[in-house]
C-alpha cells in the first residue's frame, strides 16, 4: 500500500450518517402526535373490524348487531366470494406483471438514455397522473368502447371478431389498471436503475460479456429494490380496487372491492364486509411480508 | 484535503477515462435507440387518454351528456365550467380538504421522520410497522373500517368535511413519513454537527441548516400528500356522508351522465399542474444544489 505510506495518517473516521448520528433522549416524542393519529384512525379500526367480523350476521345495520363469535362468517365469506378473491390477485398480478414490462424500458430510457432531457422525461411520466383518476379511467372507457378507435382497428386487422368487443371485457379491466398504476411501478424502478453505477455495466462489457448479459447479470440485479417496491406499489391498490371493474368491466369481471363496497355501502351487511376486509388485509399484508423477505429487502419501509 | 498521490491520481484519471472503444453490431446499436423508442412509445401511450379528456372538452354532444364520440366543436364549456349542477361545489370542497389534510399530514409526517432517523428510542422497529401497515392495506379496507368505526362511536351522523380530513391525513401520512425519511437519511450531518462548532444553538441550526437542507424531502411530500388526498375516491367513497368532492362528482355522473364541463375541469387540472411543476422545476435550478 504505497498510500499508507505517502499519506499522514488518516484523521478518526468522521461520524457519518447512520446509527451514529441518531441522539438519544427526548426526541421520540416527535412521533408522538403522528402514532396518535394512525392509532386512533387506522389501528383502532382494524381491530375494531376484526370485532365486526366476528358479530352474528342475523342482526341488522337498524337494529345492532350481537357480538357471537360468530367465526363461520369467515367461512361464509370464502365460499361466497372465493372466486372474487382468485379473481381479484390474478388481475392484480396481470396487472403488476405488464406494469412491470411496459415501465421497465421506461424507467430504464430515462436514467441511462435520456441525457439532459431527463427531468423534461421525468415530469411527462407523472404528468398524465395530475388529472383526476375517474377522469382517465372514463376517457379509456370511451377509448375502447365498441365504436372506439381501439375496436375498430383491432377488428380490421382482425385480431378481434367483427363482433367483438374490448369494453366489458378483463382485457379492458386489467388495460385499465395497468394504465392506472404505471407511474407506481415507473419511480421506483427508476430510483434504483439511476444509482446503477455505470462503470459496472462497462466492466461486464470489458470483460466481452454480451449487452444482454451484461443486464441480465449486473443492471437487472441492481434494479431489483425498484422492482420490488414498484411491483408492491401496484400490488397492493391493484388488488383493492373496484373503480376499474366498475366502470370498464361488467358484474362478470368484478373483484373483490365491489363486493366489499357493496356490502358496507348497499347491503349494510356489516359481518360479511367486515370479514371480506380482513380476508384481504391479511391475505395482502402477508403476501408482501413473505415477498419483502424473499427478496431480502431489510427495511420495510 | 488530502495529498495527491500517485495512487490517488491514478484513481481520479481511472473513473473519468473514456469508454472503452464501443463495440459495433446490431445488438449495441439495440440497447442505445430501441430502449429509448419503447420508453417514448410508452409514454405517449399514458398521454392517450390526456389527449381524449382535452379533445372532448371542446366536445358539443347532442345529447344532454359527453359520449364517447366527438360530435361538434365548441368553446361553450370552457365558458360555463360552473353550470352543471354542483361542479365548482365539489372542486372548492375538494380543495379545502386537500389543502387542511395536507399541511397537517405534512407536519405530523415530518415530525416523525426526523424521530425516526435522528433519535434512538425503544420501539423503532414497532413504529416503522405501523407507518408501514397502512401503506399495505388496500384503500376499500382503510375506508370500510373507518366508517365502521365512525358508525360505532356515532358519529355516522357528522360523516362529512372533519371526518374526510381525518381519514385524508390517515392515508397521506405514511406517504409523508416514508418521503422525509428518505431525504433525510441522504443528509450529511456533518453539516449541523459544523454548525454547532461554530456555537450556533440547537433551534438555530435547526432553522438555519436542518430544515433548509430537509425542504426539498417536506415539498416533494406535501406535493403526493396533496395529490393523493385530491384524487382519492375510494376512501373518500366510505367517509364522506353526505359531502360531494371533486372525485366523488364525477362518480355521480355515471347515473346523470357526464357533463361536457367536467373534461374541461380535467384539461384544467392537466394544464395547472404541468405550469406548477415546470416552475418548480425552474426555481430548483435556479438555487444551488446540496
Amino acid at each position: 500500500m504505497t498510500e499508507a505510506v505517502t499519506t499522514p495518517p488518516a484523521p478518526p473516521a468522521p461520524v457519518v450518517d447512520g446509527e451514529n448520528a441518531r441522539r438519544r433522549g427526548w426526541g421520540w416524542l416527535l412521533l408522538i402526535p403522528g402514532m396518535l393519529w394512525l392509532a386512533i384512525f387506522f389501528l383502532f379500526p382494524t381491530v375494531q373490524l376484526f370485532f365486526t367480523s366476528l358479530y352474528d350476521p342475523s342482526g341488522s345495520f337498524e337494529r345492532g348487531y350481537a357480538m357471537t363469535w360468530h367465526v363461520a362468517n369467515y367461512a361464509d365469506a370464502i365460499i361466497d366470494t372465493s372466486n372474487l378473491f382468485l379473481r381479484s390477485f390474478m388481475y392484480a398480478a396481470i396487472t403488476t406483471f405488464v406494469c412491470l414490462l411496459l415501465a421497465y424500458p421506461l424507467a430504464y430510457a430515462i436514467a441511462f438514455k435520456s441525457g439532459r432531457w431527463k427531468n423534461v422525461m421525468l415530469v411527462l411520466v407523472i404528468a398524465p397522473f395530475f388529472t383526476s383518476f375517474l377522469l382517465r379511467t372514463l376517457s379509456w372507457r370511451a377509448i375502447l368502447s365498441d365504436r372506439g378507435p381501439v375496436t375498430s382497428f383491432l377488428q380490421t386487422i382482425a385480431i378481434l371478431p367483427d363482433d367483438g368487443r374490448l369494453l366489458a371485457t378483463p382485457v379492458a379491466v386489467i388495460a385499465g389498471l395497468v394504465y392506472n398504476f404505471l407511474p407506481f411501478m415507473t419511480l421506483p424502478l427508476y430510483a434504483s436503475l439511476d444509482k446503477v453505477d455505470h462503470r459496472l455495466i462497462e466492466a461486464a462489457g470489458d470483460l466481452y460479456s454480451s449487452p444482454f448479459t451484461g443486464f441480465r447479470t449486473v443492471t437487472f440485479p441492481l434494479s431489483l429494490p425498484g422492482v420490488v417496491s414498484g411491483t408492491l406499489l401496484t400490488f397492493i391498490p391493484a388488488s383493492g380496487d373496484y373503480i376499474n371493474a366498475e366502470l370498464l368491466g361488467t358484474p362478470k369481471q368484478y373483484m373483490i372491492g365491489n363486493r366489499i363496497q357493496a356490502a358496507f355501502l348497499t347491503e349494510r351487511n356489516y359481518p360479511l364486509a367486515a370479514s371480506l376486509s380482513i380476508i384481504l388485509m391479511v391475505v395482502v399484508v402477508l403476501m408482501v411480508i413473505v415477498y419483502v423477505r424473499r427478496a431480502g429487502t431489510e427495511e420495510l419501509v | 484535503m488530502c495529498t495527491p498521490t500517485p495512487a490517488r491520481i491514478a484513481a481520479t484519471i481511472d473513473t473519468k477515462s473514456p469508454k472503452p472503444p464501443s463495440r459495433k453490431g446490431f445488438g449495441r446499436w439495440v440497447s442505445d435507440h430501441l430502449v429509448l423508442f419503447v420508453g417514448i412509445l410508452v409514454l405517449v401511450y399514458t398521454f392517450v387518454p390526456i389527449g381524449y379528456i382535452f379533445a372532448l372538452s371542446f366536445n358539443q354532444p347532442s345529447g344532454r351528456s359527453a359520449t364517447a364520440e366527438f360530435e361538434s366543436f365548441t368553446w361553450n364549456n370552457w365558458e360555463t365550467i360552473c353550470e352543471p349542477d354542483g361542479l365548482c361545489g365539489s372542486l372548492k370542497l375538494s380543495f379545502q380538504i386537500s389543502i387542511t389534510a395536507t399541511i397537517l399530514a405534512t407536519v405530523l409526517g415530518t415530525l416523525m421522520a426526523f424521530a425516526l432517523v435522528r433519535h434512538t428510542f425503544r420501539g423503532r422497529a414497532t413504529s416503522n410497522l405501523v407507518i408501514f401497515l397502512p401503506m399495505a392495506t388496500p384503500e376499500v379496507v382503510l375506508g370500510s373500517s373507518l366508517l365502521a368505526m365512525f358508525v360505532a362511536v356515532g358519529v355516522d351522523g357528522l360523516l362529512g368535511f372533519i371526518t374526510l380530513v381525518i381519514a385524508h391525513v390517515m392515508f397521506t401520512l405514511s406517504f409523508v413519513v416514508v418521503t422525509v425519511k428518505a431525504r433525510l437519511a441522504g443528509m450529511d450531518s456533518r453539516l449541523e454537527q459544523a454548525a454547532m462548532d461554530l456555537y450556533a444553538n440547537e433551534w438555530q441550526t435547526f432553522r438555519l441548516i436542518t430544515l433548509p437542507l430537509a425542504m426539498p424531502g417536506i415539498v416533494a411530500a406535501a406535493m403526493l400528500a396533496f395529490s393523493l388526498s385530491f384524487d382519492d375516491f375510494i376512501v373518500t367513497n366510505f367517509t364522506s356522508g353526505q359531502s360531494v368532492t371533486f372525485p366523488l362528482f364525477v362518480y355521480g355522473s355515471k347515473l346523470k351522465g357526464f357533463a361536457p364541463q367536467l373534461f374541461v375541469v380535467g384539461t384544467l387540472m392537466f394544464l395547472i399542474s404541468f405550469v406548477f411543476v415546470i416552475a418548480a422545476e425552474l426555481w430548483r435550478r435556479r438555487r444551488p444544489t446540496y
